[in-house]
Order: structure tokens, then sequence, then C-alpha cells
């Protein structure tokens, strides 16, 4: 990813009073699976919907390949978009909904029918040309759809939320379906989801949007294990959080008073005096019942059998939330967690994310 | 708790009956004696006949009214669905500034007594020194059927997925040519509804048309004039069943196109 090949350059867009997407910066790789995450609301599909060119951004640029395309109508634009409820054209057949854009580009005929044969070949729908639109499943709209979107060539194919209305099963095989194709065909794909699995499991990186702003930009590895702040770290899967203040450094590493946890030693970057947040994954922490050195003593409020797993709650005096943690059921007849017993939690220093406390 | 659930559902039924009774008995008045042996519109029956239908249909005044109740209808039919169609797109598609009060403006004469309507449009025409004729009957026809043509299309453009028409831009259309690939197919139904509906509403207007003909006659100015003769009755009576007929047909033929196509659109969900 030496040079950027969409490049979204301070982009805002206000709807009359309300800022949709804020002062968003974000650089993408040719060929990259690249990912907008965030709640509902957060200025996702905005920013999609202006890459596409059904919003125009109120300031700030769009570049695609090098050209600037931010007041370029949509039928301009090198991109072509899945969208949500799909839109197959009722009126037509599925031969003639992917030949859409083909028919536009006035393709000589030979040409147009060989390319939607091998669009409906690469959705493994060979042969259902014939049929119209309403005579389709959920995941059979959805794969015409992508066909009707990629047999055009773009140079980019932007997804929103193209699995949100499939059920599980179909969604999670459609996940690594179309992370095969984006592969195979090498296009660059921008998709937008609010699920954060989905996110992780597909994208080479992830954009995580809130409130309109782009929080933090990185490979999904980092979004979990290095979150840049709070609301990242909350909305990708779940974190426990201690105050605590820097009382001094010692090289790279912070010595951190933390209260109810005692004096902690972790990699960070903050200053003397700086308030902070420890964030530590329930995974990472390790859940014992003997006293170990350094433990922090609690007991269990609750827990949750959930096979390979049990998600426990631990009450630790001076910490007003619950402790969550995530043991792995090891061994068949692991020890069982019971409401009221006395446990002491511990984990490494590498396990703590420091992060700024607003 | 469920014996006083059955009888409510009782009493609405009776309730229902008499509505419908009320509304429709006066109605079925028109043909049952249109087929009676007598000039005189009263009980008994006195015998079944068709010969009104057979003298009506030999009047040639009646099929001059006809004829030109059939133009005026087919033209403001016309003129208030092109009229509406861009309207009603403007108004389902895009954030028009002080849209809300231009449909309430464009509905208005929906509200305003024709009689008010046919007046003022009368003192306009001889303001402006426009002669009256059946081209004056069609402009007072379409004010008052372009809001019929903008209500039906607009239900028809809410009734589809916008992202279709942002499919096909995305697809590399330009706008004009989405309107005719996506748009218009979509909203056909909906468009051969408005103009049997605005055709309905012309055909049957009296008022606008008795201010605005002049010298022409509509089939219901015909009508209006023909009550002074009682003789003439039972054929009015013939007449005024066939226009019932034909209206019943017309309208439930709109409902039907309108609906049609509705069916089976929603995108399916799940695999």
């Amino acid at each position: 990813m030496d040079e950027a090949f969409i490049r979204i350059e301070k982009v805002t867009k206000r709807f009359g009073g309300v800022t949709a997407v804020d002062a968003a910066d974000i650089a993408i790789g040719r060929g990259e699976f690249f990912s907008l995450l965030g709640p509902s609301g957060c200025g996702k599909t905005t920013l999609l919907r202006m890459i596409a060119g059904f919003d125009f951004p109120s300031e700030g640029a769009i570049y695609v390949d090098g050209n600037d395309i931010t007041d370029l109508p949509p039928h301009k634009r090198p991109s072509n978009m899945v969208f949500q409820s799909y839109a197959i054209f009722p009126h037509l057949n599925v031969f003639d909904n992917i030949a859409y854009g083909l028919r536009k580009a006035r393709l000589p005929r030979a040409e147009l029918d060989r390319r939607v044969e091998e669009a409906l070949a690469m959705i493994k729908l060979s042969g259902f040309g014939k049929r119209r639109g309403d005579q389709l499943s959920g995941g059979q709209r959805q794969r015409v759809a992508l066909a009707r979107a990629l047999v055009n060539r773009p140079k980019v194919l932007l997804l929103d939320e193209p699995l949100g209305a499939l059920d599980k099963r179909l969604r999670e095989s459609m996940q690594i379906e179309l992370r095969q194709l984006q592969k195979s065909v090498g296009i660059t794909f921008v998709f937008v989801t609010h699920d954060q699995e989905e996110a992780l499991s597909m994208s080479d990186r992830v954009a995580v949007m809130s409130a309109g702003k782009v929080l933090q930009i990185a490979e999904p590895r980092t979004l979990y294990e290095a979150p840049n702040c709070r609301e990242v770290a909350d909305f990708i899967g779940t974190m426990n959080f201690f105050d605590a203040i820097v009382t001094s450094r010692d090289g790279d590493i912070a010595v951190l008073d933390a209260g109810p946890l005692g004096i902690v030693r972790a990699p960070a970057s903050q200053p003397a005096g700086a308030a902070v947040l420890i964030a530590i994954r329930p995974e990472k922490i390790v859940l014992s019942s003997d006293a170990v050195s350094g433990g922090v003593r609690g007991i269990i409020t609750a827990s949750a059998y959930l096979g390979e797993r049990s998600h426990i709650h631990v009450m630790v005096d001076g910490v007003t939330e619950p402790v969550s943690v995530a043991a792995q059921n090891r061994h068949r007849d692991g020890a069982q967690h019971n409401g009221g017993e006395v446990v002491y939690l511990s984990w490494t220093p590498e396990a703590m994310v420091i992060l700024p406390r607003a | 708790m469920r014996a006083r659930g059955r009888a409510d559902g009782v009493g609405l039924f009776v309730y229902a009956i008499f509505y419908l009774a009320f509304l429709y008995v006066p109605v079925l008045f028109l043909p049952l004696f249109s087929f009676n042996n007598s000039t005189f519109i009263s009980f008994p029956l006195s015998g079944f006949t068709t010969q009104w239908y057979v003298q009506m249909w030999a009047d040639d005044e009646v099929q001059h009214a006809l004829a030109n109740s059939l133009k005026v209808g087919a033209a403001a039919a016309l003129v208030s669905t092109m009229l509406g169609l861009p309207a009603a797109k403007a108004l389902t598609r895009y954030r028009v500034p002080g849209g809300t009060v231009m449909l309430g403006f464009v509905n208005l004469p929906l509200f305003i007594p024709e009689i008010v309507l046919g007046i003022s449009l009368l003192i306009l025409l001889n303001t402006a020194a426009i002669p009256l004729s059946l081209i004056t009957v069609v402009i007072g026809h379409v004010t008052v059927c372009v809001p019929f043509a903008i209500t039906v299309l607009m239900s028809r453009m809410e009734g589809f997925d916008r992202s279709l028409e942002e499919a096909s831009l995305d697809l590399g259309e330009t706008g004009w040519m989405t309107f005719w690939r996506v748009t218009f197919p979509l909203v056909l139904p909906g468009i051969v509804s408005a103009l049997l509906l605005t055709f309905m509403v012309s055909f049957d207007d009296f008022l606008i048309a008795y201010f605005l003909a002049g010298t022409q006659v509509t089939l219901p100015i015909y009508i209006w004039g023909q009550l002074r003769f009682p003789y003439k009755l039972p054929t009015v009576l013939a007449l005024g069943a066939l226009i019932l007929l034909v209206s019943c047909i017309l309208v439930i033929a709109a409902e039907w196109i309108r609906s049609l196509g509705v069916r089976g659109r929603r995108p399916v969900v799940g695999a």
C-alpha cells in the first residue's frame, strides 16, 4: 500500500444542522478489503454514499486512482455498489439485471452474453438467467446484486451492509465467499457494516466510526489488541476499564497508581501525572481460587456457561463495574464457578492497554 | 367475554349492512327503473323492457354528448397525468423546498367548491377573452384532476425502493435514462390507474363543464337538460345506469392495476 487508491480528505457532510460525517481522513490501498464499522447513525453509510456519488461532501474531497471525483454524478464514477436492499430491478429477469450496466456501455451482443454468463457462473447461478427478481431467495438476490456490480469491472466495489438481511448461517458462508471473491477479482472493496465480528473476520483494515468521526483505522488485530481510545475498545469486543494515574516513568514503562488494583507497571507513553484508563480484555485475565502474588481479590457475582468458555463477573472492592472474565473450559471436569466464591485475578503487564481518560 | 364479543360482532355486522344499503340502494334504483316498462318512476314495476336503452342509443344528441365527454375526459386525463408525473416524482424523491406547502396548494382544488371554481374560471376566461369551448372544459377539468393524478402516482412512487433508481445511476445510466428504464416501468400501473381515475373525474363532472362548455354539451349537461321533459326520464335512467356500470368497471380496473405489481415485489428476506 505505497500509494493510496482511494483518498478521502477532510470530508465533512452536514444535513441541515446535523453533521453526519466530521472531517473524515481515510486512505485506502489498491485491492484492499476495507471496512467502515460503527453503530447505526455513525455516518458510515453517508460516507459510502459520498464515494458512490449519491451524496456530496459539504467540505473536503474524494480521489479515486488519482482523479478527483468529489462532484462527479454517480454514473460517471469508477465504482459500483451493492445495496443493503440489493435493489434488484423487479421488472427485469436475472440476466437483464446483470446486463443493465453493460447495455448502457453498448457492448456487442456476443460479448455481453459472454460476460453475463461468466458473472452467473461466478455466483453459481448459471441457468437462473430467466428467473425474475422476485423468484429468488435472499441469498440469491445478494449474489445477483454482487454480479450486477462486478460485471462492469469497477475499480471500486461499495457494499452497504450486504449481509444484514441474511440469516446467521448463510451470512457466515457468504462472508467467506465474499472474501475469496475479493481476493480472486482483486478489486478494492469498501464494506459498510455494524457487525464487528464481520468486519474483523473479512477486512484487511477497518475504520471505526462514531458520531461522524473516524476514531481509528487499523488492521483487525490492532483494533482488538491495541485500541486507541475507550470508544473503540468498548465497541470491539468486551473490555474492562480501570481508572489510574501515572505516578512516574521508567523508560518505556509507566508506573501507575490504579487504586484498588494497587501499583502496576505497564508499557505506556503518557507522562507522569496523566489520568489514564487501564483496559484489559476478559480472556487475558487469569482466574484462580488460590491467592497469587500480585493478584486482585474479588468475589464472583455471576457466571454463564457457554460451552467452550464461561463468562464470569467478579466484584472487586473499590471498582464500581464488575470485572468480566472469560475462562476457557479446557478440561471436561473443569472448575465450577459459583456465585459468592472468593477468587484472585491476575494478568501480565502486556495484557494492559493504557488509554487516555477523556 | 366470549358471548359478549359475539354480540358486538353481530351489531357491527348489522351496522355494516345498513351502511352499505344506505350507500347503494338509491343507486340501484337507477338500473332497476331503467328496465321498467313505464314512464312513471313508481312501484309496483309494470314489466321488463329494454326499449329505453334502444331509444337512448338511437338518439343523435346522446351520441354527440357522449363523444364530447369522451374527448374531454381523454384530454383531461392525459394532460393531468402528464403534469402529475414529474410533480409526484419531485415530491417523493427530492427534498423540495416548501414541498408540503406546494402539495397543499395543488390539492386545494379538491376542497374548493366546484361551483366557486367554475365561476372563477369563467370570469378568468371572460377577462382573457378566451371563447368557451370543449378546450376550456378540459382546462377546468385538469385543475381538479391533477390532485387525483398526483395522489395516485405518489402512492405508487413511495411503494418502490428508491435505491432501485440509485442502482441504475450507479450502473452508469443518466437521470433521464434511469427514468425510462426503471422509474417509468415501475410506475406504469400507477400511470394507467391515474389515467382511468382522472378520466372518470372529468367524465362525471357537471358543474365545471356547465360553466365552461359554452354552447357545447357533455353527457352530464345533456342529462341535466333532459330532466325537464318527464317522458324522457326513462331514457335518462338507462343512460345513467350505463354510466354507472362503466364507472364501476373503470374504478375497479384502476384499483386492480394499481395493486398489480405491488404484490410480489416485496424483497424476499432469508435463504
